[in-house]
């Protein structure tokens, strides 16, 4: 049973209304059902929400969320989102954007205006990828925070170091609105201990996104200690170190249910604790050239046509990372001319933060990239594919997040640039 | 019949036929399509679950380990509540997840006149019985009686 201060215990009882009494309901019972015996404040400065689309068919959501304002319970934080659906920079044809406008994202507007009431950091503040240092929302080690999108999630607990479970959409505002969250799992030491050794025994630097499919389909929600990774990444968490770990963790998410990773000699608490981390009896999954590929091929593909040409190229799920869209322009532009080529032969949109794109527009590489064909967007390509008409597209992706959830194909990053830039099925 | 007991996340009794995953249930994966456009049976969309796609969910009892993925998970799972497309229980083998858990608890607090009792901690002997097909009823003390 949990144990309530006088002051949360007073709100339970409608000190603060019956919303704010439901509020606490709700996180006492998700407590509850996690064994925490108790509520901790949330101390990072910014809340960030997996809800950022204006759904047709999420109308309870907003329902609920009219709730919280009616009884005038703003967010004690201001907060990112996640992506915005919609960008008409993407290709997109007639008939597809009007079921974009008239069937899936009709709410947007809406919902937009009331993220505004409800506390948004500012209009540019939809992105995946908040803990990007342009967008500004990177909480710190040891922080607790009431977060959801579970890329983000793993991001802050494992590179960071700050101390999130994987929340749901709505349990975001919940734990915000309120100001504390139940504690248990991985807020607290013992949540974050590894039950599982994921050795790594590659004879070269694994793809990140296959990486982490392997890993999140092994171990689900549990929290895996990753040796000899180390070899492959250095011991340093750099620019291109985090965007891997970003790319990674995402998969690990999606493809499982994991929630935090430690990186041997690399990840904050790994680098403090090392071994100390691993419990007592933790399993052993060791990954080798041969598992990658056999991961790979048991993907299936969705395409109608198997062989069919793309049509659309999707980077970025995750949202890139400045590094990443620097590094791509690189590869992009030696991909053309390797290939003889002045465009890339298939539609491509690298997606990233809008306070990304803003700083990578300043850089020389904007110009050069816009040369190669690319096209830059803040959209979020997993909204963009559930419109039953992309569905129905050839579209390929190096993102293991959005092969899983749609009909998008995955290939290794090598594999796209080379049929962005060459061409091929 | 065969009895197990598990642990009352959220209260309720029902009686249902049973939908069998083996491999984590993705909820954003298995519900958004069907809850877009109208599928009132809930027709799992969830391509990489080979137990399930294709299979109608609504009213049925859903037998899994745990729920994997987005962490739109929970709301996911409330808006089929809200819309009465959800199972007519929810049955884990294992310890509950945090999002399926959200989802749950989020309906049986703010919605009116919707029932989804959920059990887990069930264990593995219970989803190794279980089969499609198989008619499940729940009881208010988290006792689930397999035909």
């Amino acid at each position: 049973m949990m144990k309530l201060t006088d002051e949360q215990q007073a709100i339970l009882n409608g000190s603060k209304g019956e919303t704010m009494a439901k509020v606490m309901k709700t996180q006492v019972m998700f407590g509850e059902a996690f064994g925490a015996e108790k509520m901790v404040p949330v101390t990072n400065e910014y809340n960030h929400l997996v809800t950022s689309f204006g759904l047709k068919l999420l109308g309870p959501v907003y329902e609920l969320m009219d709730k919280l304002l009616e009884a005038g319970a703003p967010s004690q934080q201001k907060f990112s989102v996640d992506p915005r659906p919609l960008d008409p920079n993407v290709p997109a044809n007639l008939l597809q954007k009007l079921i974009f406008k008239k069937f899936m994202y009709s709410k947007q507007d809406f919902y937009e205006g009331q993220l505004d009431k409800l506390g948004l950091m500012d209009k540019d503040a939809f992105t995946c990828t908040c803990y990007m240092d342009q967008v500004g929302n990177v909480p710190k080690k040891g922080e607790i925070l009431s977060w959801a999108e579970s890329s983000a999630v793993v991001y802050a607990n494992s590179v960071l170091g700050a101390r999130c479970n994987r929340n749901s959409g709505i349990m975001d505002i919940m734990g915000s609105v309120l100001g504390y969250v139940p504690y248990f799992g991985l807020l607290t030491d013992e949540g974050r201990k590894a039950t599982w050794i994921v050795k790594i025994e590659t004879t070269k630097k694994p793809e990140a996104q296959l990486l982490g499919s392997a890993i999140g389909m092994k171990v689900m929600e549990d929290v895996p200690y990753v040796l000899g990774l180390d070899k492959w990444l250095g011991t340093e968490l750099n620019d291109s170190v985090k965007t891997y770990l970003k790319d990674f963790g995402a998969a690990t998410a999606s493809n499982g249910a994991v929630g935090l990773y430690h990186i041997d000699n690399l990840t904050p608490e790994a680098v403090e604790m090392g071994g100390k981390l691993i419990t007592e009896n933790a399993k052993v999954y060791v990954i080798d050239d041969a598992e990658l590929e056999r991961v790979k091929n048991n993907y299936p593909v969705m395409w109608k046509d198997k062989d069919a040409t793309p049509k659309l190229c999707f980077m970025g799920c995750p949202h890139m990372s400045l590094q990443q869209l620097k590094d791509w322009t690189d590869k992009v532009e030696a991909g053309l001319k390797e290939a003889g080529n002045s465009k890339v032969v298939i539609p491509t949109v690298f997606t990233a933060a809008p306070a990304v794109l803003k700083e990578f527009e300043k850089t020389e590489y904007a110009e050069r990239l816009k040369k190669t064909g690319v096209i830059t967007s803040y959209i979020c390509p997993l909204m963009y594919m559930n419109n039953p008409l992309c569905k129905s597209m050839p579209v390929i992706t190096s993102s293991n997040k959005l092969r899983t959830y749609t009909t998008a194909r995955y290939y290794t990053d090598d594999e796209i640039l080379v049929q962005i830039t060459k061409g091929g099925k | 019949m065969k009895t197990f007991k598990g642990r009352v996340v959220t209260p309720g009794t029902a009686k249902a036929e049973a939908v069998v995953t083996h491999g984590g249930f993705n909820t954003l994966a298995s519900l958004q399509s069907p809850l877009q456009f109208g599928d009132k049976t809930a027709k799992c969309g969830d391509q990489n679950n080979p137990d399930l796609y294709g299979k109608p969910m609504a009213g049925k009892a859903l037998c899994l380990p745990q729920t994997i993925g987005s962490t739109t998970g929970g709301l996911v799972l409330y808006c089929a509540c809200a819309m009465e497309r959800q199972p007519a229980c929810m049955l884990f083998s294992n310890h509950i997840d945090s999002l399926a858990a959200a989802g749950a608890i989020l309906a049986d607090v703010w919605l009116d006149n919707v029932s989804m009792p959920v059990v887990d901690c069930l264990g593995d002997e219970f989803l190794n019985y279980v089969k499609d097909g198989m008619m499940i009823a729940i009881k208010d003390d988290g006792v689930v009686e397999v035909e």
